[in-house]
């Protein structure tokens, strides 16, 4: 049996793409290399480059080798280039290429638009790292900030993933563009990130979780909807991407998860029943749920921004010409063309929300954040149950769609929670109980104390069920250097 | 859809040029010193027509005639202003140039006369900057493509912020199977000299050039961070100011709103008259002139203000040619007739020329000059009518050599004791008026025989009657009253029977003989290649780039190089 496995060891990069015999490349990784160390060693995580952390490296892309664990300091983590098998026969599955081979080069006509995918997609993986920079000094276990470690680490793969498309597809503009994504900077004044949610600060660990549960997750929408690409070496990248961005929901599932558990905890322990008791419960040194509600309602509206506006040429060009599809694409019954179809969307209708029917080709933003928010919603789910095994009387939710949004139908209106418009001077009364107010950013913020020692947690949060890699409790996740 | 008449916004009727600051809904017009401020914040609720949002600082009819507005301010009222900062109100968003639905969705001639008006715009913000010293500064704070991009065109400066992503585009051909519309082509080889292979690059690539590119192939002027943005926007002002050669007084001349009377059949105006007689399809235009020049002195003139005769009538001129332009497209001609006292014309056009230098006379000659040149590039046949009564003085005679064609009446008409109709040159006939190409309409007349219009100088402030008019050559007919009524009756009824489309391309053919220059190539390229791919199936037919535009879908182009 062969091993169509080709790690090349003397360039230290992980590979099955042949990149020892690629000339193209590897002269255009040898000038953007450098670069991307000192990019990491500048914009990486902060006080923890020497330290020894225990973490997965992809070798190859079958079981057994995408996660190896072991120590490593992180600048000599070994990022590598991994694109999941090519299936014999793919076809581009939708738009007006339906049924023609998935294209193994780059089509000329859509050269500008794959390019910009591209980039958009690889913009976002090293601007989550620059946000996440300085939490490594306030982690709450040894634990978690492995688990912080993990996920920079696999956004910067991420990175690679995309400059390694870029190299290798898309000439001198594409080693240029390549170069740009080292150059932006997250919250930047002058080369700000492509983004907006990328380029807010991530202040505090709920955050961390908040952006890893929510974020993340649209980055698994764009990758699940890029792993349809009829340009095979993007689909083939996207679907490797999407087994690590699995972990990433990992880690803010089971945040905010703990966070929850460890509330409920407490409060039982001291006997309160009234989730709104907010002082009382903050005396415990925990978060207490409202507050918790307030965060998710600033993420998960910040991430439906991303989707762009619900009505998009762009997403309906892109989609035509069987470039990025839709979640789930080949299980969808329909034509997969959609030339014909329609599509429900949200709409702003004379001062009201409304549905209505659009053209499903242009619709294909709203589509994908239907989908997105059913996602999330099931996970929102999954923290309920904790709270109401915990005996609770309290539910998390995901606020209306049309909630604090600075991008598509509802930029420019006031919208509760709930769904009701608000004149600009409700608004301000209110905002507060919706999101996250000063004082509660202070007082998480006062929470954020590290918590080093082996086995120990954070007063507001729960320990996992279980180690990473089955390590037991007390395991010392990162060796801190001296 | 393209083709469908298209309903206008708000239950209007018409296309009104006129606006004023106060009513702007798309620019806000500041002045601070001897700069001033143009800042584009586009209400996407406030388009001209039903039917499409002005998203992105997109721009359609409506936004431009703010932008001719407040141009034509900066000139009149704001005359110590040196610089005009051209800049978005928006975050991160320039200008998306011409709204492309409000393009698909209109007709043809609303297509073609909208790139001819903003053309015109731009042109004037050239004209403000050679002429009077008002330098302009394109600050680019994010996309500006196509007509965002061709604005920036017309200004002196162009400055783009340096944020990795902000962008110069000009997408029509890959996008939408068109070509810029508002001389972005001819500027960007002509004007900024960009080389032809780097322009052959750029106008492809629908996400335009950014950063040092663009500053390497002459796209742009500089490139800022966008922290140092406003420190760079008060150095770069300030500087052009120091060099600016304006200097008018702090107090402008007001530009007062037009008094119009509109009528079914036309417009009156206070010295113009619009007559439309629509189963002719025909328009008469009558100029009439002032009863008396009583401005004597330059503080005079500009205490008259919007009132003295030569702005008021210009603007009136202005306005009834606009409106013929854009909201009666099946009026075929357009008869010029003028009337008054030639003394007092001529009286008004010395007046003109003694005060020159003067900074209102100054503008207002500028601003005859640009209408003249508006009247040039109508694609209507022009002819003027010369009789008993008219006033073809100078000025107004420009009226006549701006024609396709002049009749002119030799002696009198029957029953009527008018003197016999006579034209007459001013110095304001041999340069003051040039046309886009440069020459004056004599020269341009008088090719064939360029010692012509200096011979014509010695016939100044002398009343040419028919006879020796036609034997100039200032006439294309002298006829008597026993032939006038049929032969102008022919030719207009002749006139009408012939292709629309062929007067177009006929009368723009010969209007401009001579050289060219970048502003008559511009708009001889909109005439034709404009005007021909805006008719082609590869853009507005049913699987055209522009009926496709937003659905997703490709177009499918006729695949044949014609
Ligand atoms: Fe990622
Ligand atoms: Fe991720």
């Amino acid at each position: 049996m062969l091993d169509t496995m080709n790690v090349d060891y003397s360039t230290r990069i992980p590979n099955n793409v042949g990149l020892a015999e690629d000339r193209t490349v590897l002269r255009a990784l040898e000038g953007w290399h450098p670069g991307y160390i000192d990019w990491w060693k500048d914009m990486g995580p902060i006080g923890f480059q020497e330290s020894r952390v225990y973490l997965r490296t992809a070798v190859s892309v079958d079981p057994k080798g995408w996660a190896k664990f072991d120590y490593v300091k992180m600048p000599e983590y070994r990022w590598g280039v991994l694109l999941a098998p090519q299936e014999e026969g793919r076809k581009v599955n939708f738009g007006k290429h339906k049924g023609e081979p998935a294209w193994q080069d780059v089509p000329g006509e859509y050269r500008a638009m794959l390019r910009r995918l591209i980039v958009i997609q690889g913009d976002t993986e090293p601007a989550s790292v620059e946000q996440q920079r300085h939490l490594g000094a306030t982690a709450p276990s040894l634990y978690d900030m492995r688990n912080l470690f993990q996920v920079n680490v696999e956004e910067g793969r991420h990175l690679w993933a995309m400059v390694y498309l870029l190299h290798k597809y898309f000439g001198r503009d594409g080693r240029d563009e390549a170069d740009e994504l080292l150059r932006r900077r997250s919250g930047d004044a002058d080369s700000p990130r492509m983004l907006g949610a990328f380029n807010e600060a991530t202040p505090d660990w709920l955050s961390f979780f908040m952006f890893t549960f929510f974020t993340d997750r649209d980055g698994k929408m764009q990758l699940e909807s890029l792993a349809q690409s009829g340009f095979d070496p993007l689909s083939r990248t996207c679907r490797f991407m999407l087994t690590e961005e699995a972990h990433h929901m990992f880690v803010g599932e089971t945040g905010v998860g703990r966070t929850l558990q460890r509330t409920c905890e407490a409060m039982k322990a001291a006997g309160i029943e009234d989730p709104y008791a907010i002082e009382k419960i903050r005396a415990l040194g925990v978060i207490d749920l409202p507050t918790i509600q307030k965060k998710l309602n600033l993420h998960y509206s910040l991430t439906l921004d991303l989707f762009g506006a619900e009505i998009s040429t762009n997403s309906a060009n892109f989609y035509n010409a069987g470039l990025k599809g839709r979640f789930q694409e080949t299980k969808i019954d329909d034509d997969h063309e959609l030339t014909n179809a329609t599509y429900p969307v949200l709409k702003l209708v004379d001062g009201q929300i409304v549905k209505v029917d659009e053209p499903a080709l242009t619709a294909l933003n709203m589509r994908l954040r239907d989908d997105y928010s059913e996602d999330c919603a099931r996970g929102v789910e999954r923290w309920n149950k904790i709270i109401e095994k915990e005996g609770i009387k309290f539910r998390l939710d995901l606020p209306h769609v049309a909630f604090h949004r600075k991008i598509g139908e509802f930029r420019n209106v006031n919208v509760s929670p709930k769904g009701i418009i608000l004149s600009d001077s409700d608004w301000a009364k209110v905002r507060d109980q919706y999101l996250p107010s000063l004082a509660d950013g202070e007082y998480i913020t006062s929470l954020m104390k590290p918590c080093f020692e082996p086995g120990r947690y954070a007063s507001w949060i729960a320990a996992p069920k279980v180690g990473i890699d089955n390590k037991p409790g007390d395991f010392e996740y990162v060796q801190i250097a001296a | 859809m393209a083709g469908a008449p298209r309903k206008l916004a708000n239950g209007k009727a018409f296309i009104d040029f006129q606006t004023e600051p106060s009513r702007y809904r798309h620019w806000k017009l500041s002045v601070q010193g001897e700069t001033a401020t143009l800042a584009m914040d586009v209400d996407e609720n406030a388009g001209l027509f039903e039917g499409y949002q002005l998203k992105l600082n997109s721009y359609d009819l409506g936004v431009d005639i703010e932008l001719a507005d407040a141009l034509m301010r900066l000139r009149f009222e704001h005359p110590n202003v040196k610089v005009v900062l051209l800049r978005s109100a928006k975050d991160r968003v320039f200008c998306a140039g011409a709204n492309i639905r409000m393009l698909a969705g209109s007709e043809h001639p609303h297509k073609v006369n909208f790139c001819k008006f903003t053309n015109e715009t731009r042109n004037a913000m050239e004209d403000a900057s050679q002429y009077s010293g008002q330098r302009f500064v394109t600050v680019v704070n994010g996309t500006a493509a196509g007509g965002g991009y061709e604005l920036a065109l017309a200004t002196d400066h162009i400055m783009m912020v340096d944020d990795g992503s902000t962008a110069v585009s000009l997408p029509e051909v890959p996008l939408l199977a068109v070509l810029p519309g508002t001389g972005g082509l001819t500027r960007v080889v002509d004007k900024r000299m960009v080389r032809r292979d780097h322009a052959d690059v750029f106008c492809t690539i629908e996400e335009g050039i950014k950063g040092r590119r663009a500053v390497q192939w002459r796209l742009i002027d500089e490139l800022v961070p966008p922290s140092k943005l406003e420190e760079r926007v008060k150095a770069t002002a300030s500087d052009l100011a120091t060099k600016s050669p304006r200097s008018g007084p702090a107090e402008g001349v007001k530009l007062t709103q037009l008094d119009r009377k509109f009528r079914a059949d036309g417009i009156d105006y206070g010295f113009v008259r619009l007559d439309i007689e629509a189963a002719q399809r025909l328009a008469t235009i009558t100029v009439r002139v002032a009863e008396a020049a009583s401005a004597k002195s330059a503080a005079e003139i500009v205490a008259l203000g919007a009132a003295f005769w030569p702005l008021q009538c210009a603007r009136e001129l202005d306005d009834a040619i606009l409106h013929l332009r854009n909201n009666a497209y099946e009026i075929g001609t357009v008869i010029f007739k003028t009337e008054g006292d030639p003394e007092v014309a001529r009286a008004y056009d010395d007046l003109l020329e003694a005060h020159r230098d003067n900074w209102f006379v100054h503008e207002i000659r500028h601003y005859w000059k640009r209408v003249l040149k508006r009247i040039d590039v109508t694609s209507r046949t022009l002819v003027a009518l010369i009789e008993p009564g008219s006033c073809f003085v100078g000025t107004l005679a420009e009226l006549a050599f701006a024609a396709d064609r002049s009749y002119m009446l030799l002696g009198q008409f029957q029953g009527d004791n008018r003197p016999a109709a006579t034209i007459e040159l001013t110095r304001a006939n041999f340069g003051a008026y040039p046309m886009s190409h440069g020459l004056t309409r004599l020269q341009s007349r008088f090719l064939a025989t360029p010692d012509k219009p200096a011979q014509l100088e010695a016939k100044i402030a002398t009343a040419l009657d028919a006879d020796e008019a036609e034997a100039l050559g200032l006439v294309t007919f002298a006829l008597d009253d026993i032939d006038w009524a049929d032969e102008v009756r022919v030719f207009l009824e002749e006139r009408a029977s012939f292709s629309p489309d062929a007067m177009t391309g006929l009368e723009a053919n010969l209007r401009f003989a001579g050289p060219e220059t970048m502003e008559s190539k511009i708009f001889a390229r909109l005439t034709a290649w404009q005007n021909w791919i805006f008719q082609r199936p590869n853009a507005v037919g049913e699987e055209g780039a522009l009926a496709r535009y937003g659905t997703g879908q490709r177009p499918t182009y006729d695949l044949r190089r014609v």
